[in-house]
Parts: structure tokens; C-alpha cells; sequence
């Protein structure tokens, strides 16, 4: 008897902190964002008071369009960068442990550290700039990171730069997973190597494609610190982000209600992403 | 698949073509370091007057002394020393609770599954998906309900409870490989839950583990958002004190103390990347692939 209770009992504890920590506390945001709470939480309903507000406010608009930017750009560059390096690095490379390492190395490091290095590197005075002109290109001039309409591609570089090792990675393991035999066959039957790489080698990375667009959705949706340290979410708000601008109302500005709504915004927009992909997924039946 | 003798790769251009394009990729990935590392041991007069690739003419560690021990974030100037601490006492405690819960969680999932065990680990798999945002004002008032706001202390709470769900899904997907004779065998004999676990199960987790704490160490360190959220002042971990270090704007910019409290603050998690980085790369695609 006790035997039965005693396997459910050492996981209850995660159970209750589950239900607790992530339902429950996802629950009570959403509550608060049906609120009027401003300063402090106040339990007076509001309606969708706070969902207007958040539309109406013209720094939401930018951290959304911020978003589409900064994830289409950060989420494309990975998958092509890291899946050609995987091909690359795939053609009996000599020291091919130590290439990967340094492709990868970045991963390690906080998005903090990233965005110091870069900000440093971009930096329109002393960075980048200032090399070009010590080489001789006396009109070369690189200021986004001070210019509102490009600081949001100053984080797309620098998130690329972290994050496509790890792409690399995930694409050179799918790489070697594929049977060798069916390759043997192609070229047995006279295929070239672009073919064989068209018809039979990227389609069977399509898994490994799939893994790589969850991991790094997820990461620019939820990107947060790359944005703070890199650029601070300025000029002005020209950089915010949906991650940014939460912590600002919610945290800097005491707006308790926008925050917490614009939160589940951003709960909304990772359901709306993934979820498909992972229903597409499970319909196509278990990957390897 | 990789071939030599495959004839559109194995031609000597080709072949050097590859590696030219592999090298510069490598100098790109290793730019950032570089400059990091050269920066932080140039005078500021070496910085303004030199540019960022050069190497360093005069070197000098005062920027490394000085990010340390007296450089300053806001109105405190300690250097990076106790917030490097800070960081140290929560990430020790967080990942050494969540992966020990994570395994005894990981080992009744799979060894003596239920349906409240399936349920518990369906929903866990949420953790892994929600963006923190969405429990970080109810966490923030908890935390002050509890007094332990703005400590250490509040932040081994928040990171173990968000850790769990990543470190039960580790060891929930190494443990179902294990055959289950082994523990059938042992259940007949008579031997009970505990000590299963201790003799047969844990002398075979010490891979999972690998994965788990290394995986667990970089995220916990590499916090910003429960950091900067959760902790103020004296209690913030060490990449809190970097971005105010960095972005404080008064006074001058000392970007060669900024490189060297950055390099600080990476020195950890790259160590463990160097030391065990294959198991590093294991962690990743374990918790990026299934999460």
C-alpha cells in the first residue's frame, strides 16, 4: 500500500508547483489584465479596458512591428546560415571538432555578454566604423544602433551571431542521421550532387527544419535581454520589443494592468506560433 | 553521408573553396571574443586613438582590477566581485535542487508510471513553452508575500521551479530507455521505490545528470529576465550588474572595464563549455528538440 502512494507522492510536489507556478499564475495574469489596475492590482473589472489601451498605444505597434522584423530576420538568417555551415562542415572536414566548437561557442554566453560585445563593436564612434576608416574608407559610416529605423537589425546580427552555431548543429546531427545507402543508390543511378542534395537530402532534414523554427521562434518571441543590454530598447522605444515593453509597464512604469496584458499578448503569440507547427507535427506522425 | 571521393567535392578548388569559406566563418564566430578580450587590456587613450582589432600596445590589467573590485553600477562600487557571488550562491542551490527533483520526477514517470505521473508530465511540457512574462507579476508579489523578495534565496526559489520542468523532461526521456526488466526484477526480489532508485538508477543517471547540470548552470546564469526582475541593489546576479554597468550613463564610458566585467561574467559558462562541451551540445538539442 504504502509502495502505491510513495512514486505519487515524491512527484506531488511538482504537481502542485505545476499547477500552481504555471496555471495558476497564468490565470491570475490574465485576471489581471481584465482589470483596471494601474499602480497597484486592483481586482475591478474592466473588461477588455486594457487590451484597447494596449492597441491604442503607438509603443506597442512598434515592439510588434519590431517583432516581425526582428523574428523573420533572426529566425531565416539561422536556418540558412546554420544549415549551410552543416553542409559545409559535412564534406570530411580535417579538425571538423574544433570548427564546431568555435560555431558554437556563443551559445554558452548570456545575451547579455552578446549584447555588450556587440554594442562595443557597433559602436558608431570607436566600433566597426572607426576600423573601416583605419583601412582607408574615409565615407564608410555604420550608426545603427543610434538610428531608430535600423537599431532593431543591430539585435538581428548580434541574435544570429549566438544562435546560428546551434542551428548548425541541429542541421549537421540531422545530416548524420540519414542513411547512406539511399545516397550510395542516387549516385549508383547517375544523380549529381545538387540533386542528390535538392531531392533526397533536404527533404529528410524537414524534422530537423521543424525543431530549428520551434527553438528559434521561441527565442526571438520571448527575447528580452539581447534587447536591453544592446540597445536598451532605444533610441527612444524605436528597438522595444513585446518582451521589453511588458517589463517596462509592468516593472518601471507601474501600469500593472497594460503589462500584464500586454504578457498575454505575448503568451497568445507563442500558442499562434507553435501550436500549428506542433499539431502539423503530431499528425505527421512521430520524428526520430 | 560525407564523401571524398565524391566528385563534385573532391576537386582541389572545391575542397579549398570549403575551407576558406569554413575559416572565415570561424573568424567571424571568433571576432566578438577577440575584441573583447583586447579591448579589456588597452588603456581608454589606447582605445580612442587605436582602433578595435588592433592588439593591445601597452598592455595593462588595471581594467580587469577595476571591473573586479571598484568599478561601479549605480551608486554602488564594488566591482563586479559581489554580484559575481550573488550569482554563484543562487545558481549553486538551483541547479543542484532541480535536478535532483528532476530525476526522482523522471524516475517515477517512468519506472512507476500512473496516470497522474502522465498527466503531471503532460502538464509540465507547458513550462518549457510559456514565455516567463506571463507569471512574472504574480511571482513578483508572491515573493513579497513571502519576504524573501529581492534576496538570493527568492531567486534559487524561482529558478529550481522553472528549472523542473526542463531537468523531469531530461531524465522522464533518458529513463524510458532503460529496459524495465531491471527494475521488475528488482521489485520481485523486494526491493522498494527508494532503494531502486538509489542502486540501480542513479549509478546509471550519471550522463543525464552531466546534461542536466550543465544545461541547468548556463541557463541559471545566464538569467537576465527573474534577475533584473526579482532582485535589487546588493541581492542582483552578475548579469544585472553587467547591463547597469554598461548602460549607466554618467560619467565616462570605460569601455575596457565594460569588456573586462563581460568577459567576467562569461568566464563561468565558457569554462564549463570547454571542459564538457559535448555534453553541452547534448543538453541543448535534449531541451531544444523535445521542450
Amino acid at each position: 500500500m504504502v509502495e502505491d502512494a510513495l512514486p505519487r507522492l515524491v512527484v506531488a510536489p511538482t504537481f502542485a508547483a505545476a499547477l500552481l507556478f504555471i496555471y495558476g499564475y497564468i490565470a491570475w495574469t490574465a485576471v489581471l489584465s481584465f482589470t483596471t489596475s494601474r499602480m497597484l492590482p486592483s481586482y475591478h473589472f474592466g473588461g477588455l479596458i486594457q487590451y484597447a489601451n494596449l492597441f491604442d498605444n503607438a509603443r506597442w505597434s512598434v515592439a510588434l512591428g519590431n517583432l516581425l522584423v526582428f523574428g523573420v530576420g533572426f529566425v531565416v538568417i539561422c536556418l540558412v546560415v546554420g544549415l549551410t555551415l552543416a553542409i559545409l562542415l559535412d564534406q570530411n572536414i580535417r579538425a571538423e571538432g574544433f570548427i564546431r566548437s568555435v560555431y558554437l561557442y556563443p551559445m554558452a554566453l548570456s545575451f547579455i555578454v552578446t549584447g555588450t560585445a556587440w554594442k562595443w563593436l557597433l559602436n558608431p564612434e570607436l566600433g566597426f566604423e572607426k576600423v573601416m576608416h583605419d583601412f582607408g574608407f574615409a565615407d564608410f559610416s555604420f550608426d545603427w544602433l543610434i538610428n531608430p529605423d535600423r537599431a532593431i537589425y543591430c539585435v538581428v546580427i548580434a541574435g544570429v551571431w549566438q544562435s546560428s552555431g546551434f542551428v548548425m548543429a541541429l542541421f549537421l546531427a540531422g545530416l548524420r542521421g540519414i542513411d547512406d545507402s539511399i545516397i550510395k543508390a542516387a549516385r549508383v543511378d547517375g544523380a549529381s550532387l545538387p540533386t542528390i542534395y535538392r531531392r533526397i537530402i533536404l527533404p529528410s532534414l524537414w524534422p530537423t527544419f521543424f525543431s530549428c523554427f520551434m527553438i528559434l521562434a521561441h527565442i526571438a518571441i520571448k527575447s528580452f535581454d539581447l534587447v536591453m543590454a544592446l540597445t536598451g530598447g532605444g533610441p527612444g522605444f524605436a528597438s522595444d520589443v513585446p518582451a521589453t515593453f511588458m517589463y517596462a509597464f509592468a516593472f518601471t512604469r507601474n501600469q500593472i494592468g497594460m503589462g500584464a496584458a500586454s504578457a498575454m499578448m505575448m503568451l497568445m503569440i507563442v500558442v499562434a506560433v507553435i501550436v500549428p507547427f506542433l499539431y502539423s507535427d503530431l499528425r505527421g506522425g512521430r520524428r526520430g | 553521408m560525407a564523401d571524398a571521393s565524391n566528385p563534385a567535392t573532391g576537386t582541389n578548388l572545391g575542397r579549398v573553396l570549403i575551407y576558406a569559406a569554413l575559416a572565415l566563418t570561424c573568424l567571424y564566430y571568433l571576432l566578438p571574443l577577440y575584441v573583447m578580450v583586447v579591448t579589456s587590456l588597452k588603456s581608454l587613450d589606447e582605445i580612442r586613438t587605436g582602433n578595435l582589432v588592433a592588439p593591445p600596445q601597452n598592455l595593462t590589467f588595471d581594467p580587469w582590477i577595476k571591473a573586479w573590485s571598484s568599478a561601479c553600477t549605480g551608486v554602488n562600487c564594488g566591482g563586479m566581485r559581489g554580484y559575481f557571488m550573488n550569482s554563484v550562491m543562487f545558481t549553486i542551490p538551483a541547479v543542484m535542487l532541480s535536478t535532483l527533483i528532476g530525476a526522482a520526477n523522471g524516475y517515477v514517470m517512468t519506472m512507476w508510471r500512473s496516470r497522474f505521473s502522465d498527466i503531471l508530465f503532460a502538464a509540465l511540457m507547458m513550462g518549457c513553452f510559456i514565455p516567463f512574462q506571463v507569471v512574472l507579476l504574480p511571482m513578483a508579489r508572491t515573493l513579497g508575500v513571502l519576504g524573501i523578495a529581492n534576496s538570493v534565496l527568492g531567486l534559487v526559489f524561482v529558478h529550481t521551479v522553472y528549472g523542473l520542468a526542463f531537468t523531469t523532461l531530461f531524465f522522464r526521456n533518458y529513463y524510458i530507455t532503460i529496459p524495465d526488466e531491471l527494475v521488475k526484477a528488482a521489485k520481485i526480489d523486494g526491493a522498494g521505490f527508494f532503494l531502486i532508485f538509489r542502486r540501480i538508477i542513479l549509478p546509471l543517471s550519471i550522463p543525464i545528470i552531466v546534461v542536466s547540470v550543465i544545461w541547468q548552470f548556463t541557463q541559471v546564469w545566464n538569467d537576465f529576465l527573474f534577475g533584473v526582475v526579482f532582485s535589487s541593489g546588493e541581492s542582483q546576479p552578475i548579469t544585472v550588474a553587467l547591463n547597469n554597468l554598461v548602460n549607466t550613463s554618467t560619467g565616462v564610458k570605460e569601455y575596457n572595464v565594460n569588456m573586462a566585467a563581460a568577459i567576467i561574467a562569461a568566464l563561468p559558462t565558457l569554462f564549463v563549455y570547454v571542459v564538457a562541451g559535448k555534453h553541452f551540445v547534448r543538453g541543448l538539442t535534449a531541451g531544444a528538440v523535445k521542450g
